[in-house]
């Protein structure tokens, strides 16, 4: 069965999203912490940052929101995030906090595979990078590894990246672990394509704006998804 | 190549951007050693820029001192900017890019950009902050006469921190056929050597201008700093003796070294104005050049190992320097340069080498001539 994961930008009403997602079909939920200068975020994710920072979504607080929502789901949740806060909160007790949270691993979109490799994490590969590098990320990767499918920022797009279909086949050449396909998907039409060929779908920008409008939208939302995955056929 | 400087300095970005900084990196190194690019660079920096600038005593600025101001305002385009965007062009055009993208804060480094690309014919997208554009808007006109496209942000800031960033992201969408000519020794490895490398010319040419001028060695060097590079450039070729001493002056509002804290901002680990959970802070300044709450990680070196030392000057010691330059030396200074001169002032020292490291017709909008009061409406 294919993957569903499912992002949302914490704040208060994150728990009651991420449960209606998970009762929808999510199988994991990326839970970001927002950062103030998020490079690697097209604009819906950076306005949700910026508003989840005006609602008081510090580093202590997202720590709070996160065990908040595992005592609602049972799916791994991974708390997404920039360096700078890792940097200013302590990377060792980030990581031991975040555990205790509840946290299964976590994402540093910033924090490429050679930069402190001894903090357990997904790591992500993208378009450009070298057969060098995704042999990197894939043996440093904590449980599955995050294909970015454009060279790009995070955003719906019209189509699935044509850059997806050849980073998975190079990636299948150097590592076993389960490949998650991320950036850009944002229909349940993309999601089945991407499904074709890999393990799972990360869905971000179209999740965030979907969640704006209550719980009852995500689950419809995360449904539509969840069924176009069912339906894609087993690589 | 150094991707560290201590604790400061590596390669924060997204996967995304790490094949094209070894490649820059990769390149790099080759070609600072190559006659050939070296011999090109010179070519340019002489023909084309204006080097050598000259070494200026300003006796009437500063009457019980010797004070000498390296000449950068008489760079062609009016800063030192342009040593660093004619050397990283010359090393695009080797990478084959035809397509450069740029953040400016002031417009100084948006219009060397915009400059070099005309001369090269390089297609050249510029971000800028609508703060910025407001407040530098000669600069604007100058880029859009070279033929650069100059994209407002009107998000967060809206100043050269928000410009940064969105100059980042275009470069993550693009970064196969785009070269991100960044403005300052920030920014992930290599850049801040890169930037360094190209800069250290204006201490290079100080340091024998000096020597021939006064048969010794300044007591102090002094430049003002944002993201840094007319410091580095001077401060480099001095670090090596240790009686000359090395000052960087930030704005008082934008004291990233003074009042920083550690952390990461547009791809490297350095001295941030940043609160206590990481979220990046803003910085404020009269001088839109200097506005920026992060700074690069080798002055952050400096400033641990104790080799430079930071401190600051207000919007209006600023002001003052600009205004009495003005008047005592027949000298329009750039009002990042004007934080440098109020610091050399009052500096307990004879012998003072400043970097003089920009003009200030741009500012002419911000600072009122007839009163010396600000004009600015923030």
């Amino acid at each position: 069965m294919k993957k569903l994961v499912i992002y949302l930008m914490a704040g208060p009403e994150t728990p009651r999203l991420a449960e209606a997602a998970v009762e929808a079909g999510a199988d994991i939920v990326e839970f970001g912490f927002p950062f103030s200068d998020p490079l690697a975020d097209g604009p819906v994710i950076r306005r949700a940052g910026e508003r989840a920072l005006a609602q008081g979504m510090r580093t202590g607080r997202c720590l709070e929101c996160l065990a908040e929502t595992r005592a609602l789901v049972d799916v791994p949740l991974v708390p997404m995030t920039y360096a700078s806060l890792l940097d200013a909160y302590g990377w060792e007790r980030f990581e031991r906090e975040a555990r205790a949270a509840g946290a299964t691993s976590m994402i540093i979109v910033d924090l490429p595979a050679d930069e402190r490799p001894e903090l357990r994490r997904v790591q992500l590969v993208a378009p450009t990078s070298t057969d060098e590098r995704l042999r990197l990320a894939a043996e440093n990767t904590d449980g599955w590894l995050y294909l970015v499918t454009v060279t790009g920022t995070t955003g719906a797009r019209a189509e699935l990246a044509p850059t997806l279909a050849p980073l998975a086949e190079r990636v299948r050449t150097v590592t076993t672990v389960p490949l998650y396909a991320g950036f850009g998907i944002s229909t349940p039409e993309h999601a089945r394509a991407a499904a074709e060929l890999v393990d799972g779908v990360a869905v971000g920008t179209r999740a965030v704006e979907v969640a704006e409008q209550g719980p009852a939208a995500l689950a419809e939302y995360v449904a539509s998804l969840r069924s176009a995955l069912d339906a894609a056929v087993a690589v | 190549m150094t991707r560290t400087y201590g604790a400061y300095g590596g390669r924060y970005v997204p996967e995304t951007l790490i094949p094209a900084l070894d490649e820059l990196e990769q390149a790099w190194a080759v070609l600072c050693k190559d006659d050939g690019f070296r011999a090109e660079l010179h070519e340019l920096l002489t023909t084309y820029a204006g080097r050598p600038t000259p070494l200026t005593r300003a006796d009437r600025f500063a009457p019980d001192k010797r004070v000498y101001l390296k000449r950068e305002d008489l760079l062609h385009t009016g800063a030192h900017k342009l040593n660093n965007a004619l050397g990283q062009a010359v090393v695009a055009r080797r990478l084959g890019k035809r397509r450069i993208v740029a953040e400016t804060g002031a417009g100084q480094h948006g219009v060397a950009t915009a400059t070099v690309c005309a001369r090269f014919g390089l297609e050249c997208v510029v971000y800028m902050g609508t703060e910025d554009m407001r407040r530098q808007a000669p600069n604007v006109a100058r880029m859009r006469l070279l033929g650069a496209e100059v994209r407002p942000v009107e998000f967060g800031t809206k100043t050269l921190k928000e410009a940064t960033s969105e100059a980042i992201r275009d470069w993550i969408a693009n970064v196969e056929t785009t070269y991100y000519l960044i403005g300052s020794c920030v920014g992930p490895a290599p850049y801040p050597e890169l930037v360094r490398e190209l800069q250290r010319v204006i201490g290079r040419e100080a340091r024998d201008q000096i020597l021939a001028a006064e048969e010794r060695l300044p007591e102090a060097v002094v430049a003002c700093v944002g993201g840094g590079s007319n410091a580095i450039g001077i401060f480099y070729d001095f670090i090596d003796d240790p009686d000359v001493r090395l000052v960087g002056v930030e704005a008082a509002g934008a004291a990233s070294l003074g009042a920083g804290r550690a952390g990461v901002l547009h791809g490297a680990r350095s001295s941030l104005l940043a609160d206590d959970d990481g979220q990046i802070l803003d910085a404020h300044s009269i001088s839109a050049g200097l506005d920026y709450p992060g700074v690069g990680p080798e002055h952050a070196f400096l400033r641990d190992s104790e080799r430079a030392r930071y401190v600051t000057a207000t919007d209006d010691e600023a002001l003052a320097a600009f205004h009495r330059l003005c008047s005592t030396e027949g000298i329009v200074p750039a009002l990042e340069s004007s934080h440098a001169l109020a610091r050399a002032l009052d500096l307990d020292a004879e012998l003072i080498l400043v970097c003089l490291s920009g003009r200030g017709d741009k500012d002419l909008e911000t600072v009122s001539p007839q009163s010396g009061e600000t004009v600015s409406d923030r």
